[in-house]
Formats: structure tokens, sequence, C-alpha cells
């Protein structure tokens, strides 16, 4: 393969697995800008894999597969991020434990439906997934071309729910009370601002968004579900916001360098280079530890982020 | 044993108590719900588990002593309100300097020597991997919970490259490491693969219950989970020195779980040594109230559901993750407020995460 074509694909193969991290870190930096640290986002990545799976093979036949696949992604996660927010923002358990205890009900009610539904076997391959979407002409451009220009709908989705987000959150009323309570419930109760529904709003948005992030691997990676497919990326999305300093743009960016150190195992196939393969592996979480530690650690975090919401 | 020592040893307990009763009733509900009988499947867990002795040692004993000895390095954490989720990655660590080590010693060096080195180079070890989190805590201020979960793929990943490179078995076919010399094995207990590591994991739980209730280390690991800010007013506490100090032991018990686990069950280094031992161990020390005599109870409750679960599997076709889910739901009907126990002030796990994040 040519240098050149190596390079298209090495940035094709990063925007590809940089999308389901930027949909789970955007949707984590929502929940956390209100002062929640959702680490149960793992369990609801994995459950929108499994709705995505459920939805999509349901309506297969019908030619909307795709479609109520998404649809029933974001469900699926937003169902176990309630969970969640049931626990922590109405009865103010503490998050990090509840986290971890939506995590573990996540990857084990998906495992046991699965095996239940699908049988030992697994399911077939057969579930619709979503085509890239080639735009014309300019998917044709030297280097970026591939890589901004023909990926499926979820990511073109996730590019625009950026600005989005940014706008919302920082050009809104409803953004700036968000953010208030995130920073200080008490003086945004005070205020007049109801901590309990925006905080509720911002776990379940994330929630919607982490289960596409799940979609987005059934749908548009893989074409299948498989227990534990998550494999992980709710914990680096989690890694990512703190990367991101709690900002759409920088999650977004977070997720693209992620994206980019977990791709250079197949640049480096493509080059036919040599080193071991769990080097490559690794290399995403070791940036992240070193990024955290260069970024000295918490500035920037919300000021109530992981307390327990006031009293009502 | 007078009345407020029976009373304070109840607590954990009833706790306990509640907690077999919940997992039962999960369990079955789970089970109706999802179209398996739950009779058979239920009997099926009972025969894995405690039917029998075989059973009760060879299966529940054994899977519970890393439960046991991770439970109580979490519970060390929390109680000092250090968030470690790491005691998975420092089990790993913990476990592949063992078998490093067993490697270099082979079986040149007497047993009685020999093992006491190889478990306490693991615990090193485990508590070195706990440290790079406890520095970057410390110096940056990374939060531990991020650190350690990163900490924890990054020891799998180095397992799996130890066992395809430095640590490879001679042959170079198989991913994993030389099988340990026999002199680098724990002796086994009766006629039966429970092995000596499980006296140490009880003994670890009795020395942690005397040393946090008993010590001055552990007054100050206790004053500084309930209230940072407060220990550092009264002046006579170094908060950093302490937090730091249970966050390298609560590593060092984590890594001694992996190289129980090496000497005492695999005697080899692979990939998936552990099937999240470190993670289940979180939800076995917050249902023993982060109490270390009850982690030592709650361990085997759990040993129990996960060597029940491979029969279920086996004999009634129930997916074994299932017992996920009702570790899940324990550790959910533990926070639910209205649901709690009543617990005494003694075992106040319900500041950890407050203290620290905020």
């Amino acid at each position: 393969m040519s240098a050149t074509g190596a390079i298209d694909g090495y940035l094709a193969a990063t925007v590809r697995l940089a999308t389901p991290l930027a949909f789970a870190a955007l949707g984590e930096t929502i929940a956390e800008q209100a002062g929640i640290i959702n680490v149960g986002l793992e369990g609801i990545i994995i459950a929108g894999s499994f709705g995505a799976l459920v939805g999509a093979s349901s309506l297969a036949g019908a030619g909307a597969g795709v479609a109520t696949g998404f649809v029933a992604a974001a469900l699926a996660g937003a169902l176990v991020a309630a969970v969640f927010a049931l626990f922590t923002v109405v009865w103010r358990a503490e998050q990090i434990i509840t986290g971890t205890a939506v995590t573990l009900l996540g990857l084990g009610l998906t495992g046991t439906l699965y095996q239940r539904l699908y049988g030992a076997g697994g399911a077939a391959l057969s579930i619709p997934t979503a085509p890239a979407v080639v735009v014309p002409g300019l998917s044709r451009l030297p280097i970026v071309g591939a890589a901004l220009f023909a990926q499926p709908i979820s990511t073109y989705a996730v590019v625009l729910l950026v600005p989005g987000i940014w706008w919302w959150t920082y050009r809104t009323q409803a953004g700036l009370a968000l953010r208030a309570v995130g920073e200080n419930p008490d003086a945004a109760r005070a205020a007049g601002l109801s901590p309990l529904r925006l905080q509720l709003g911002a776990v379940l948005a994330g929630g919607v968004l982490g289960g596409l992030a799940g979609g987005t691997l059934v749908l548009a990676q893989v074409g299948t579900f498989a227990e534990g497919m998550s494999a992980g990326r709710g914990f680096i999305a989690i890694a990512i916001v703190a990367l991101g300093r709690w900002h759409p743009v920088g999650a977004a960016a977070g997720a693209l360098l992620f994206g980019a150190a977990s791709a250079l195992q197949f640049l480096f196939q493509a080059m036919h280079w040599s080193a071991p393969y769990q080097l490559f592996l690794a290399l995403p979480y070791l940036l992240t530890l070193i990024a955290l530690a260069g970024l000295a650690g918490r500035r920037g975090a919300p000021a109530a982020l992981g307390t327990r919401p006031p009293v009502r | 044993m007078s009345t407020t020592a029976l009373r304070r040893l109840g607590g954990p307990f009833a706790g306990v108590a509640v907690a077999v009763l919940a997992a039962v009733i999960v369990l079955t509900i789970l089970l109706a719900l999802t179209g398996y009988p739950p009779g058979p499947s239920l009997l099926a867990l009972w025969r894995g588990s405690f039917g029998t002795s075989y059973a009760l040692t060879s299966a529940t004993l054994v899977r519970a002593t890393p439960l046991i000895l991770a439970g109580l390095a979490v519970t060390l954490a929390f109680r000092a309100g250090v968030l470690n989720i790491g005691a998975e990655g420092q089990l790993l660590a913990g476990a592949a300097a063992t078998a490093a080590c067993g490697v270099g010693l082979g079986d040149r060096v007497a047993i009685w020597l020999s093992l006491p080195v190889a478990l306490a180079v693991g615990a090193v070890a485990g508590g070195a991997w706990a440290g790079i989190a406890a520095w970057l805590r410390q110096r940056f201020g990374v939060l531990e919970v991020i650190s350690t979960i990163m900490l924890n793929f990054l020891a799998a990943f180095g397992v799996s490259w130890l066992v395809r490179g430095p640590l490879q078995e001679h042959s170079h076919i198989y991913p994993q490491s030389p099988t340990l010399a026999p002199a680098l094995r724990l002796p086994h207990l009766a006629a039966s693969r429970l092995h000596a590591g499980f006296l140490l994991a009880v003994l670890a739980g009795l020395v942690i219950a005397w040393v946090i209730r008993a010590t001055a280390p552990g007054f100050r690991l206790r004053v500084v989970g309930a209230n940072p800010a407060a220990a550092a007013l009264a002046g006579r506490i170094a908060v950093g020195r302490t937090t730091t100090g249970a966050f390298l032991a609560s590593g060092a018990l984590a890594g001694l779980a992996g190289a129980v686990q090496v000497t005492g069950v695999t005697y080899a280094l692979y990939e998936n040594l552990s099937p999240g031992y470190g993670y289940t161990a979180i939800a076995v020390a917050l249902l023993a109230s982060l109490d270390p005599l009850a982690v030592i109870a709650v361990g085997i409750l759990f040993g129990a559901l996960e060597a029940g679960a491979g029969a279920m599997q086996r004999d009634a076709g129930v997916p074994a993750v299932m017992v996920s889910v009702v570790e899940a739901v324990l550790i959910l009907i533990f926070l639910a407020p209205r649901l709690r126990l009543p617990r005494r002030g003694d075992g106040a796990p319900a500041v950890a995460g407050d203290a620290r994040i905020a």
C-alpha cells in the first residue's frame, strides 16, 4: 500500500474509532456539567448495543432496521441511565458505587438476555447496518476525504452534536442553569432553579448519547452484538471528559486523540512496521494518564462534581 | 463476650444474612423472568456451592480466597476515603510479579523461604501498581477513580504481553508462563483443591480488623476517611500521608490476592487469570459495610455464588453471567436508603465518596 493510501486509511480509522467514544463522552460531559459523575456509562453503552441488536433485527424485514436500531439503542441507554438517576439524583446515593453497580447490571443483563434470546450460538450476522454516506466530490479530497466525507450517518450526527451541545450549554439559559447546578447546587436552588430536574435531565441525556454510542458500535461498525463488546469504552469516555476539561469541544478532541492512538495499530500493519500489538492497545490508556497528569487533575471540573445533590 | 461486643459483631453480619436472603430472592425472580426453571437452577447452584464438602472446599472457598483479599483491599482504601477501583489491576500486577519471581527462583530455594518471598513480591508489586495512582493523586490531583481504571486496562495488556513475550513458557506455544516449581506452590488443605491461601485471607481479615479498630494508624485512617478537613484542621494527622499509606496497603493486599491465585490455583500466569475478582471485590466490601470481618463472610457468599453459577450453567443451562446481575442488585439494595439496614457509626462508609470527590 502506498504511504498516502495508508494515511488516508489511518485517518478514516481514527474517525471511525472516535465516533462511539465521542457520543459517550459528550453525554458524560453533560451529566458531569450538572455535577453528576456516571461511572455506569459502560453499562449504558452495552445496553445501547443490545438495544440496537433487538431493535434492528425486529424490523429488519421492513427495511427500517437501522433506524429502529438507533432508536432502541437510545431508549436502552436512557433506561439504564434512569436506574442510575433514581439512585443518585433522587435518593442521593454515592455516585461512584452506584455507577459500578449499574455497569455490572448492564453487562450482566445484556449477557443473560443475549444468551436467552439468541442461544449459545449467538445472533446471526444478518442485522442491517448503516452504510457509509459518501458526500459526492468532497469524499475524493486527498487525505481527509475518506475520513470526513465517507462515514456512516452516526459520525455526521456526532459532528453536528458538538457545536449543538456547545451552543446549548454556553449560550442558552437552560445551559447556564445546568452549569450552575454543577458548580453549586445549593446556590442554584436558592436562585430558583431545580437541581433535581436539571440533573435528571442531564443524566438521561447522557444515557441517550451513551446508548447511541453502543448503537454505533453495532449498527455502523461491527454488524452484530457480542457480550461485553463495549470493552471499556465507557471508562475511556469518562477519562476523555476529564481530558477535555468538561467542555464538549474538548470531549470531541479527546475522542479523536483516543481514536488516533487506537488506529495506530492499523497504520503499523499497513506499513509493515512491527511492535507488540498490546503496546497499541495500551497506548490510549497510557496517553490518558499522562495527559491527565499534565493537565493538572481537577482544574476545570465542575465544583460540585460527584457530591450528593442537595436535600430537598 | 460482652453484649456490646456481640452487637458490634451483629451489625455487619445481620447485613450478610440479609444479603444471602436477598441474593436468593433476586436470583429466583431473575430466573423466573428470563424463563429458566427456578427450582432446578437453584438446586444446581446449591450443589455447586455448599451442597457437598467437595463443592464447599474445592469450589466455593477457593473462589472466596481472592475475593476476600481483594475485598479487604477495597475496604481499607474506602475506609480512608480513597476510591480505589483498581484492585483488578493491582491483583494482576501481583500475579505477574509472583510468576516472574517463580521463574527466577525455580526449585533452587527451600519452600519455607521461596514461598514467602514469592508472595511478598506479589504484594509489593500490587502496592507499587497502586502507588502510581497514589502518586498521580498526590502530585497532580488526578482522580484515582479514573487513574485506577486506566491502570486496570494497562495491567491486563501488560499480562497479555508478558505471557507472549518475556514470561512465555519454554516451548513458546501457549500464551502462559512456565508452570511454578513445587517449592513455590501453596500447600493444599485436606484432600481438596483448597489451599493455604484461604487461611492467609482469613488471617488478613482478622489482622486488618484489629488494625482499624485498635491501633493508631487505624484511628488516623478512620478519621481521615470520615472527614479529611477536620482531620487536617485538628493538626495531628497528616492527611496526605495517611491516604497514601492506605492506598499502598490496599494495593499490596490486592497484589497478594494475585500472588495467592498464582501460587495456590493456577501455578502459572495467563490472560483472564482473574474473571473480574477485583471488580467483584468492590461489591464484597460494600455489602460487608466495609467491616473486615464481614468481608470474610461476604467473600465466602460471593465465592459460593460464582461457584454455584458455574454449576447452574453446566446443569441447568443458565448463563453464569446472571450472577453479575445479582451482585449489581445487591449493591443497589445496599445503597437504596429506604431499604438500608440501620448501621452503627463504626462501619460508616457513606462518606467514602463525598469526602474525596468533593
